[in-house]
């Protein structure tokens, strides 16, 4: 059998991800947990990579650390700029948690299980022509131009409605 | 005519190239696994052999160019953070650091050695994991900036098909470093600053990114090599002056940047006289020195970032020839952008928030749409780039400067002059 470093490589970015999102969910300081989730997504970008979706890749980086990570913070850090920041659970919540986290495993087993492609996968070492094309192909000029178009209204909407709720009354 | 052409055919002109043999990252991949296989594996033992992996020639050339890396670009603060010195004394007409080495060259080395052997205090009542990190984050991302840029045309570390969009990646986790850095120094300033700071990093980002759009819709690629190949043509092929848009597009782009790496007059994170040094307040040491040295290879990668897009990057200004083109001409180039960097700085004053805020969702944000949408309507227009629409575009760009000047010139001249009080 031969020996290659990818198995290592990958299982380094599983572990890495799995690691880190435990500490998201038991750790009680929640700016570490935002922080530790900042790993976990940097991990799942790496098994993307290993998927070569490197456009996919760089798109959880930019959208979930560089944005919505960074508007959490932002939220704790101005709801409260102190360093004790404990998050209090309840047994109730801990069980809808785990029922909710039981269900959705259920759903993602399924999935993974009536999903025949990825069976016939296997890595023989060639490299897969970039994605980049082939989405925007698919995105602007192909099946999902319509999705594509109703989801930036729907983006657009949420802005309004933020600016509309965040604005000051003006009286006069 | 035939003398001037051999003149610049000249071994004198291609200098870039008999100085700076092109170091191609992929060659060194095949010859570090072929090194791998036919010379190390031979002489090892046979259990050991059948199971060595080739790869490792790989990892270890990785390794090596990140060495090269992390030992090459804080040189680069080093001499940057002198010119600061030099540039702001010259603009305050006075001379700057003159005691350590001839004209105080010297100075940044001594500075740099004193914060070695500084105390690194960590504050007791803050967070210390994260305190700790944070620079770590800020360094390593500015340095992983570096790997996709094309200094020249083998002077790269990797021509990633998604070059410009994985600097934007990488570019926006240095935020995520800033916040950790101001929360986990439990100090006010620290707090205001880092809030700061990633409120103008995230807003900032918006047009930057449209700006780099309306390239890569010219260019129809993400990789940097592809983009600096479309501008091979001479002065008039770069990307700036291809288009209306993207002169406008430029400068959009230029000074969001100086807005992402936090310089006057966007510099709010870190002003002095508000919140004393923002979100570094609490670091010293050689911790403090990292902020330092990011801060500096940040403002270099920017500027280098700004020349292969619109500049040409490695290419030169005249086609066939290597004048301002190759990895000097690429460094004199970015120089001459951190240079104005440097001059905006030591002009302007800083902004207020709601006129940093307002410039950027108010004007910026829209301006990069519009050009968005100008591109677009002109490559319907001129779906290959021909001398004609260069001509045009050029004409296009020499009016509307002509005309935003003497627009410019009336609304300055109407309002009173200000009073020295």
């Amino acid at each position: 059998m031969e020996f290659t470093l990818k198995p290592f490589i990958f299982y380094g970015f599983a572990l890495m991800t799995i690691a880190s999102a435990l500490v998201v969910v038991t750790v009680r300081n929640i700016v570490h947990a935002a922080f530790s989730l900042m790993v976990t997504l940097f991990g799942v970008a790496g098994l993307y990579v290993f998927l070569q979706a490197d456009f996919l890749a760089a798109t959880q980086v930019i959208v979930y650390v560089g944005g919505i990570l960074v508007l959490i913070l932002f939220g704790v850090m101005m709801t409260s700029g102190r360093l004790e920041m404990r998050i209090h659970i309840e047994r109730g919540q801990l069980l809808l948690g785990g029922v909710v986290a039981l269900a959705l495993l259920m759903l993602l087993l399924t999935v993974i299980a009536n999903t025949p492609a990825w069976k016939n996968l296997t890595d023989d070492g060639t490299e897969l022509p970039p994605t980049t094309e082939r989405i925007g192909e698919l995105i602007l000029n192909g099946p999902f131009l319509l999705p594509f178009e109703v989801v930036s209204v729907l983006l657009l909407v949420a802005l309004i409605g933020a600016a509309l709720i965040s604005r000051k009354e003006v009286r006069d | 005519m035939s003398d001037f052409r051999a003149l610049f055919a000249s071994p004198v002109f291609n200098m870039s190239e008999h100085f700076f043999p092109n170091i191609n990252l992929q060659d060194k991949l095949n010859w570090a696994e072929e090194f791998i296989q036919n010379v190390v594996i031979p002489r090892l033992p046979e259990a050991v052999a059948s199971h060595f992996p080739v790869e490792i020639g790989t990892v270890l050339v990785m390794f090596a160019c990140a060495g090269v890396f992390v030992g090459v670009v804080p040189l680069l603060p080093l001499v940057l953070v002198l010119a600061e010195r030099k540039v702001s004394a010259r603009f305050q007409n006075r001379t700057g650091p003159m005691r350590v080495g001839p004209w105080g060259v010297l100075q940044t080395l001594a500075d740099g050695v004193k914060l070695i052997f500084k105390e690194d205090f960590i504050p007791p009542q803050g967070d210390k994991l994260l305190f700790l990190l944070a620079p770590y984050i800020i360094f390593a991302c500015s340095f992983a900036v570096f790997a996709a840029i094309p200094f020249s045309e083998g002077i790269l570390v990797s021509d990633f098909n998604i070059g410009i969009f994985y600097i934007m990646a990488i570019s926006s986790v240095i935020v995520m470093g800033v916040i950790m850095a101001g929360w986990s120094s439990n100090s006010k300033w620290s707090l205001l600053g880092s809030l700061r700071s990633a409120a103008q990093i995230v807003s900032y980002e918006i047009p930057l990114g449209l700006s780099i759009l309306t390239i890569v819709m010219l260019v129809e690629s993400l990789s940097m090599q592809e983009i600096v190949a479309n501008q091979s043509n001479g002065v008039f092929s770069w990307l700036i002056f291809r288009t209306p848009f993207t002169f406008i597009a430029f400068f959009i782009f230029f000074i969001s940047s100086i807005a992402e790496v936090n310089r006057t007059p966007f510099d709010l994170p870190e002003a002095e006289s508000e919140i004393v040094a923002g979100f570094h307040t609490e670091y010293s040491g050689m911790r403090f020195a990292l902020f330092f040295i990011a801060e500096y290879a940040n403002m270099f990668a920017v500027s280098a970032i700004a020349v292969t897009l619109f500049l040409g990057g490695w290419e030169g200004v005249l086609p066939g020839y290597d004048i301002l083109g190759g990895f000097p001409g690429f460094v004199i180039k970015s120089m001459a952008l951190v240079f104005l960097m440097m001059w905006l700085r030591w002009t302007l004053p800083r902004l207020r928030v709601d006129q940093l805020m307002n410039l950027c969702w108010k004007y910026f944000i829209p301006i990069a749409f519009f050009n968005i949408l100008g591109t677009g309507i002109w490559g319907l227009i001129f779906p290959e780039d021909t001398l004609i629409s260069t001509a045009i575009s050029c004409a296009i760009i020499y009016i509307g400067l002509i005309t935003a000047y003497k627009v410019a010139g009336r609304t300055l001249a109407q309002k009173p002059a200000p009073q020295p009080s």
